[in-house]
C-alpha cells in the first residue's frame, strides 16, 4: 500500500500547485482518490468528521442496483433463448445478456465521464461522483435491442442539457438518467416502442412478439405472464426494471442504510396503490382492470420508484415533501399508463414531471415554517402595541 | 423546586469518545503567561488600552468594544503586557501578559448594588470587565447594555462531546452562583430561566430567584438556541442574553468582593489526553503547562478551545480561550486509507450513518482524529442535517439562504434564532463535508453589518 501511495504521489507532482499540468488536477484526483481517501484535515468548523462520504453513499447505490443489473442480464439471455424457443442453460443466458448489456455500460460510463471530467476540469472543481450513479442507471432503463449510439448521444445529451446546463451535480432540476431515456423515447419512438425492441435480437425473428405487458394492454390484448412471473422479473421490458423481487433487495439496503428515502418509495407505493384500486372499481377497459397489486410489479414502477424517484437532487428536500412527491409520483404513474395508451410506461414521465414541481412542493413546506413565524413575530408586535 | 418546562428532544446524536476528563479537580498549576483573544468576542471589533510593555493590574482594563466604549476587557492576573501578536492587516490577534510575582487587583466599589440605580448597576458591570461574560441572541454577540433584555438564559449541563460537567466545576460556588443569579434578575423583568439536566444533580435546584426548566436527549439537547426557542422564542427585535454558568459564579463573586473573577475551572479531555482532568485557573492561562500535567500521547496533535464539534484551533502554545470549560486535544488525522470509501470498511471510525457499523461493533468510545474522511462536495444527500437538528428551522434551506446572501430569506428561516455552534453536529454528519457552521457565521455577520 505504501508502494503505492509512493508510485501515486510521484505521479500527482505535475499535477501541483504552479506545475504545469495544474489544470488537470481534478481528473487527476479523481483517480487518486478513487483508491485513497485523501490525507485532509478539517481547517474550520468541526474538528472531527463522519466516516461518510458522497463516494461512500453512491457506491452504497450502486452496491443496491447490482441485484436488479445482475438479474436483468440473465432475463435478457433467457427472453432471447425463450423467444427463439432453443434450449439454453443459466450460464448461456447470463453470457448472452453480458455480451449485450456491458457494451452499454461502458458506452455510457466512457460518454459520461468524459463530459463530467471535461467540465470538472473547465470549471477547476472536483468530479462529483453522481455520475458513478448515473452512469449504471441509464443503460439499465435502456431496452436492451438499442443500438450503442443512441445510448451515447442520449447519454451526451442528458448529462449536457439535464445536468451541467443546471450548473453540475447538485443543482439539476430533472433526473439525469430519467432525461436520457425520455429523450431516446421520443427522438427515436420506433426504438423505443413496439413488440420488437424488448427482446434481444427480437428485430432478425420474424415470428416472435416480445412485447411488454403494459403494452399489451394498451392494445388491448391478453396477458399471458401470472403475477409470480410478473414479480420475479421474467418477463420483457427494459433491461433491469423487470424484477420486483431484485429491485425490492435493493430497496431494502437503500433503506437500511438510510441512503433512499424511505418515506419518497413508501409514499409512492401507497399513492399507485390507491391510483389502482379506483382504477379497477372504475373497469372502463383492460389497462383499468388490470388488478392495482398487479399494476405494482410490472413495468418501471418499482424500479423507478426505488431508484429514480429517490434521488435526492431531483427529489423534495423536505421531509413532508418527501411524502407528498412520493405520492404523487405514485398517482400519476398509474393516471399515466391508464390514460395514455401511447405512453404505457407513465413511471418514467410521472419523475419527470414530480422533478419539475418538487421546488414548489418544498416551497410550500418550508413556507409554512416560515408563516407559523412570521404570525409569532405579528402576534408579539401586536401585544407589544397594546402594552 | 418547581420545573417550569421539560424539553424533550430525539432528533441529535451523542458521540461517544474516548478521553473523558476525570473527575479530579487539580488546583497546583503555576501559570507564567496569560493570552487574551479579541477574536473571542465574536462581532466585536476591539482597541487597544495599553502598549506592549506596560505594566497593569489584575481588573485593568485591556482593551475595549470600539461600537461600546464602556465595555472593557480586564486583565485576569497583574504584570506586563509582554507581546502583542498581530496577523494580517494589523489585526490583533493574541495579547499575552506575563504574571508578576505580586498580585494586586483593581477593587471596585460594590456595595449597596442590590438598590443601585440600573444604569449605574449596568456601568459597573462594563467598567469592571464583567459585562463581558454576558452574550445576547440573536447573533451570539456581546450583549448591548442599551438593550433591556426579554429574558435571560443559564443552563447547567452540557451535552457536547466530552463536555464539562457543571456541577462538578462549580459544586463549591453556591452562595457566589446564586449571588450571580440575583445580579442578572436586575436586568431582566422576569427571572433568569434555569436550565436543569433531568437528573437534577447539584444544588442548581436549590437556587432561588429562577425559572426552572429541565432538557433531555441527545446533544445538542444542551444548546441554548433549543431552550430559547421553547420558552421564550425571539421574535423581530427581541434580545434574550445568555451567561455561562461558571460566569454566573464569576459575576456573584464581583459583587461580594468588589474584584473581578477571571476564574476558570477547565476539563481537559481527548484521546490524545493521558490523563484526562479538571483544573483550576483564570481565564486566558497558558496551555503549555497544563497539557504537561495531562500528558500527550502523540506527536503530531491539535488543542481545541471548546469540544470536537464547536471549538476554535488553540497551539500547544497558546492559550486558554476566553469562554471555554472545555480543552480538548486529539491527534491529528492526515493519513490515507486505501478504498476507505467502501461502505462497512474502516467501522473504527466513529459514523453515524448507516453505511458504517460503527455503532454496532464500538458502543463504549471512539478513538477520533482530525481527518475529513473525504472531500467537500455539492450538496447532494438531503433530509441527514434535519435529523441532529432540534430547532423548528430548516438547517439546510437556512445554510442555502445563508450561501446566496439572500438576507430576507435567512430572516425568515431563522437566522435570528440560531448561533454556528447549533450546526456542530451538521458539520461533523453530512454527506458532502459542508462547512455549516463556517456558512451560518458568515451569514451572521452579514446581518450584523447589513441589518445591526
Amino acid at each position: 500500500m505504501n508502494f503505492i501511495r509512493k508510485s501515486l504521489d510521484n505521479l500527482k507532482k505535475p499535477f501541483g500547485k504552479g506545475q504545469k499540468l495544474e489544470k488537470f488536477a481534478p481528473a487527476f484526483n479523481a483517480f487518486d482518490t478513487l483508491l485513497f481517501v485523501p490525507n485532509h484535515t478539517t481547517k474550520k468548523g468541526a474538528h472531527i468528521r463522519d466516516a461518510v462520504d458522497l463516494k461512500r453513499t453512491m457506491v452504497t447505490v450502486i452496491f443496491a442496483l447490482l441485484p436488479a443489473l445482475i438479474y436483468g442480464i440473465y432475463n435478457t439471455g433467457y427472453q432471447h433463448y425463450i423467444q427463439i424457443e432453443e434450449s439454453f442453460t443459466f450460464l448461456e443466458a447470463f453470457i448472452h445478456g453480458s455480451w449485450k448489456i456491458i457494451p452499454m455500460i461502458i458506452v455510457s460510463y466512457v460518454v459520461g465521464l468524459s463530459i463530467e471530467f471535461g467540465f470538472a476540469v473547465y470549471r477547476g472543481e472536483e468530479v462529483n461522483e453522481g455520475y458513478l450513479v448515473t452512469g449504471l442507471l441509464i443503460p439499465m432503463i435502456m431496452p436492451v435491442d438499442i443500438p450503442l449510439w443512441m445510448v451515447g448521444i442520449s447519454t451526451a445529451f442528458a448529462v449536457l442539457v439535464a445536468k451541467e446546463a443546471f450548473g453540475g451535480t447538485g443543482m439539476n432540476i430533472l433526473n439525469p438518467a430519467l432525461t436520457a431515456r425520455a429523450f431516446a423515447f421520443f427522438a427515436y419512438p420506433t426504438y423505443m416502442s413496439g413488440n420488437k425492441v424488448w427482446v434481444s435480437e427480437a428485430g432478425n425473428i420474424d415470428a416472435i412478439s416480445g412485447e411488454t405487458i403494459l403494452g399489451t394492454l394498451a392494445a388491448g390484448g391478453e396477458v399471458n405472464y401470472s403475477m409470480m412471473e410478473m414479480f420475479q422479473g421474467s418477463i420483457p421490458g427494459s433491461i433491469a426494471e423487470t424484477s420486483t423481487l431484485w429491485v425490492a433487495v435493493g430497496a431494502l439496503i437503500l433503506i437500511l442504510t438510510g441512503v433512499g428515502s424511505w418515506r419518497i418509495i413508501s409514499g409512492g407505493i401507497i399513492g399507485a396503490a390507491i391510483m389502482g384500486l379506483l382504477f379497477n372499481l372504475w373497469g372502463a377497459n383492460e389497462l383499468m382492470s388490470f388488478s392495482w397489486l398487479n399494476h405494482l410489479v410490472v413495468g418501471g414502477f418499482a424500479f423507478g420508484i426505488v431508484f429514480m424517484a429517490t434521488d435526492p437532487v431531483s427529489g423534495t428536500q423536505t421531509t413532508k415533501g418527501k411524502w407528498i412527491y412520493g405520492f404523487l409520483v405514485g398517482i400519476f404513474c398509474i393516471m399515466i399508463r391508464v390514460f395514455n395508451p401511447a405512453y404505457p410506461e407513465g413511471v418514467m414521465l410521472a419523475i419527470l414531471l414530480m422533478n419539475v414541481f418538487a421546488p414548489t412542493i418544498d416551497h410550500y413546506v418550508v413556507n409554512g415554517n416560515i408563516n407559523k413565524r412570521k404570525k409569532r413575530w405579528a402576534l408579539a408586535s401586536k401585544e407589544l402595541k397594546t402594552a | 423546586m418547581e420545573v417550569i418546562k421539560r424539553i424533550e428532544t430525539r432528533r441529535g446524536a451523542n458521540l461517544s469518545l474516548n478521553g473523558i476528563a476525570e473527575k479530579i479537580l487539580d488546583k497546583t498549576l503555576s501559570i507564567n503567561t496569560y493570552g487574551l483573544r479579541p477574536d473571542d468576542f465574536f462581532g466585536t471589533t476591539s482597541k487597544l488600552c495599553l502598549k506592549e510593555g506596560s505594566n497593569i493590574l489584575a481588573g485593568a482594563p485591556v482593551f475595549y468594544s470600539k461600537k461600546t466604549p464602556d465595555i472593557k476587557i480586564v486583565s485576569p492576573i497583574s504584570g506586563t503586557i509582554k507581546k502583542i501578536l498581530r496577523g494580517p492587516k494589523r489585526k490583533i490577534e493574541n495579547i499575552i501578559i506575563e504574571s508578576s510575582t505580586n498580585q494586586e487587583s483593581i477593587i471596585h466599589e460594590v456595595k449597596g448594588w442590590k438598590k443601585m440605580d440600573i444604569n449605574n448597576l449596568k456601568q459597573l458591570l462594563m467598567e469592571s470587565g464583567n459585562w463581558s461574560f454576558i452574550h445576547q441572541r440573536p447573533y451570539g454577540i456581546m450583549a448591548n447594555p442599551l438593550d433591556t433584555p426579554k429574558s435571560i438564559f443559564v443552563s447547567t449541563a452540557k451535552t457536547d462531546p466530552l463536555g464539562e460537567d457543571y456541577h462538578f466545576v462549580l459544586k463549591e460556588d453556591q452562595k457566589e452562583f446564586q449571588l450571580g443569579i440575583d445580579l442578572l434578575n436586575r436586568l431582566v423583568d422576569q427571572p433568569v430561566f434555569l436550565g436543569l439536566d433531568k437528573s437534577f444533580p447539584g444544588y442548581f435546584e436549590s437556587i432561588e430567584g429562577v425559572q426552572h426548566y429541565s432538557f433531555e436527549g441527545p446533544h445538542p439537547a444542551g444548546n441554548l438556541s433549543l431552550h430559547i426557542q421553547k420558552l421564550s422564542p425571539l421574535n423581530m427585535n427581541d434580545h434574550v442574553w445568555t451567561v455561562n454558568p461558571e460566569d454566573v459564579v464569576n459575576i456573584g463573586r464581583f459583587v461580594s468582593s468588589g474584584v473581578f473573577s477571571p476564574q476558570r475551572t477547565i476539563a481537559v479531555s481527548g484521546n490524545a489526553v493521558k490523563n484526562p482532568k479538571y483544573f483550576r485557573t483564570k481565564i486566558g492561562a497558558e496551555l503549555a503547562p497544563i497539557l504537561n500535567k495531562v500528558g500527550i500521547k502523540f506527536d503530531n496533535v491539535r488543542v481545541i478551545n471548546g469540544d470536537v464539534l464547536t471549538g476554535n484551533t488553540a497551539f500547544i502554545s497558546g492559550h486558554l480561550g476566553y469562554f471555554n470549560n472545555l480543552v480538548t486535544v486529539i491527534p491529528e488525522g492526515s493519513h490515507y486509507r486505501m478504498f476507505g470509501w467502501l461502505p462497512f470498511k474502516d467501522n473504527k471510525i466513529l459514523s453515524l450513518s448507516n453505511t458504517s457499523l460503527s455503532r454496532l461493533f464500538n458502543r463504549k468510545g471512539f478513538e477520533v482524529d482530525t481527518n475529513l474522511n473525504g472531500e467537500e462536495r455539492a450538496l447532494v444527500v438531503t433530509g441527514e442535517m434535519e435529523k441532529f437538528f432540534p430547532l423548528d428551522i430548516y438547517p439546510m434551506q437556512l445554510i442555502k439562504a445563508c450561501m446566496t446572501e439572500d438576507i430576507e430569506k435567512m430572516e425568515a428561516l431563522g437566522i435570528y434564532e440560531v448561533v454556528p455552534e447549533d450546526f456542530g453536529l451538521v458539520d461533523y454528519a453530512n454527506t458532502s463535508k459542508i462547512e455549516a457552521q463556517e456558512i451560518i457565521r458568515q451569514g451572521i455577520e452579514l446581518m450584523i453589518n447589513e441589518v445591526g
